[in-house]
């Protein structure tokens, strides 16, 4: 495994000049570049991004766009505002590239409403790009033409999956959409539309600029490259770490000054919570995946009002469209309020348990599907202390 | 409700509509400026829009209400939001909300009778790592403290 030490986004001189390189290769070059590195959609589910690209570039139509997904809702993760803060030129020239490698004419960023902060440097930035010809009309001297236009969210969690976030960008409510179709094909007003992280983009910048094999050495085997951490919670160094796909939670924990950590809460409010009896493993897409939350407790966190957070946050968040979601949700959070009364018996907790299962089966999008994660895998894990958590005093009166 | 005299409504929207298009993909921009400039989303305004736009106005009732960055009631000219997710409650977040509670004379959701403040919850703003973490309007704090909540209303009263 690659030293820790070794970074990608936080070394400017790694950077290089992608943008340049990319328009002399053809679009199908560019994406097969992208495939070769194996790069993996980093908000979290992990699509590859070059099968993505190369579906959106074999697809037939008058007009193409592309999307970069700044509606960085999951709690914990902030490593995108880092990036479109600091990191400005890799995020925004890796649209670029994405433009012209699905052959796209238009590009939006959709920014969540609560880094309407960044705007003004945003805008700043893409007039700079416009002035120095590498946005706009005949980028760098080329027939191929591109534009970004920055769309603000409104405070909607949901709006972080594709096709919500293109219902919204539309003028629609965030709901879901069926899939399939899927965006590549049937995206932003019915024309083929690639959908990435704001990560995702400036990765495919790197992978450009230094090459797929050298992008391909990082990582394991079906996680390639480095991946960006938001790291939150008890520890003495919180931030965003740059680490390599595989790490183990334990190297993570002592990377950033955790002690006395009773758990680590990985992916957000929709991903996992990890016991110390399992910090061996690592954060890969094939064991702990996560779009860049990690969120640490101390043993004198109380699991159950960490739980009880999590789900507060999905009933409210859920857009309401999907039964299994909609009332499934409310269905835990009465399952935590039991809980905290000491009135849950073991049964009604399994039976709980088994109702998380069909949310993950049956709701229409990744919210409903992942939103039981933290009510299994805490209430598996921490079963005595929750069960046990109204005779204690942080009860959660 | 104070309604804003309706002409300049008119009006914001007519520029507003030459500025982003009468399409249906320029609702929320439309939206979130009128909401910006007004605190809020009323009837009418929903009305003018959805006629600009050839769309029902039901539907922009139904685009409004699923944002919560978009109201049908009027919000304070400082829209404090509290974010409440795990790590700032871990981090503090009760005292600080106590603290605005008290200061503000208001309950979390409430806007006050001279709609100067709203008090709201939010959830993730992305401070995780700075937390407790607040919004007030476009600007955010962090690493709050009770006495540092306190300094801030005071500069804003």
């Amino acid at each position: 495994m690659p030293i820790i030490n070794d970074t990608i986004f936080f070394d400017e001189k790694a950077h290089g000049e992608a943008l340049e390189k990319a328009l002399k290769m053809s679009p199908h070059e560019v994406v097969l570049e992208i495939r070769e590195s194996q790069l993996r959609g980093r908000g979290g589910a992990g699509f590859p991004t070059g099968t993505k690209w190369m579906l959106a570039l074999s697809a037939q139509a008058d007009k193409k766009f592309v999307v970069c997904n700044a509606d960085e809702g999951e709690p914990g993760t902030f490593k995108d505002r880092v990036l479109l803060s600091e990191y400005t030129k890799l995020v925004l020239e890796g649209m670029v590239i994405a433009g012209y490698a699905i052959q796209a004419q238009k590009g939006f960023i959709y920014l969540r409403g609560e880094y309407a902060y960044l705007l003004e440097h945003l805008l700043n930035y893409l007039d700079r790009m416009r002035k120095e010809n590498r946005l706009g009309e005949n980028i760098l001297g080329t027939n191929y033409s591109f534009d970004i236009e920055i769309r603000l969210g409104s405070g909607a969690y949901v709006c972080g999956e594709e096709t919500a976030l293109i219902e919204s960008l539309e003028g629609h409510r965030g709901e879901a959409r069926n899939r399939p179709p899927y965006p590549v094909n049937t995206g932003y007003l019915g024309y083929p539309t690639i959908v990435n992280n704001v990560e995702t983009f400036a990765c495919a910048y790197i992978v450009i600029s230094k090459g797929a094999q050298w992008f391909a050495k990082y990582g394991t085997e079906k996680s390639k490259g480095m991946k960006l951490i938001s790291v939150s919670g008890d520890c003495k160094k919180p931030g965003v770490y740059e680490v390599p796909f595989g790490i183990k939670i334990k190297e993570l924990l002592e990377l950033v000054g955790a002690e006395d950590t009773k758990a680590v809460q990985i992916g957000g409010a929709s991903g996992l919570c990890i016991p110390m009896s399992e910090i061996e493993r690592n954060i890969s897409f094939e064991d702990v995946p996560t779009g860049g939350s990690v969120i640490i407790f101390n043993k004198s966190r109380n699991m159950l009002q960490v739980l009880r957070n999590f789900m507060e946050f999905f009933v409210e968040e859920s857009c309401g469209q999907c039964t299994p979601c909609r009332v499934g949700n409310k269905k835990l959070l009465e399952g935590v309020e039991m809980l905290e009364k000491g009135i849950c018996t073991h049964h009604y907790l399994n039976e709980l348990i088994e109702l998380g299962k069909t949310m993950q089966i049956a709701s229409k999008c990744g919210l409903g599907q992942s939103s039981p994660n933290p009510f299994i895998s805490i209430v598996t894990n921490f079963k005595d202390e929750i069960m046990s958590n109204y005779l204690g005093s942080g009860n959660g009166q | 409700m104070i309604y804003p005299d309706k002409n300049v409504l008119v009006n914001e929207v007519d520029a507003l509509v030459k500025k982003y298009g009468s399409g249906r993909e320029s609702l929320l921009p439309i939206l979130q400026d009128v909401q910006r400039k007004f605190g809020f989303i009323s009837d009418f305004a929903m009305q003018e829009i959805a006629h600009r736009l050839d769309i029902h106005p039901v539907e922009v009732y139904g685009v409004v209400t699923f944002y919560s960055f978009l109201s049908t009631e009027p919000k304070g000219k400082y829209v404090i939001r509290l974010c409440k997710t795990i790590s700032c409650e871990l981090a503090g977040k009760e005292a600080v909300a106590k603290t605005l509670e008290r200061e503000l004379n208001l309950k979390f959701g409430e806007t006050s009778k001279d709609r100067k403040f709203t008090l709201e919850y939010c959830h993730c703003i992305g401070m995780c790592d700075q937390g407790p973490a607040m919004l007030i309007n476009e600007q955010v704090f962090t690493k709050l403290t009770p006495s540092k909540v306190i300094e801030i209303i005071d500069s804003l009263k």
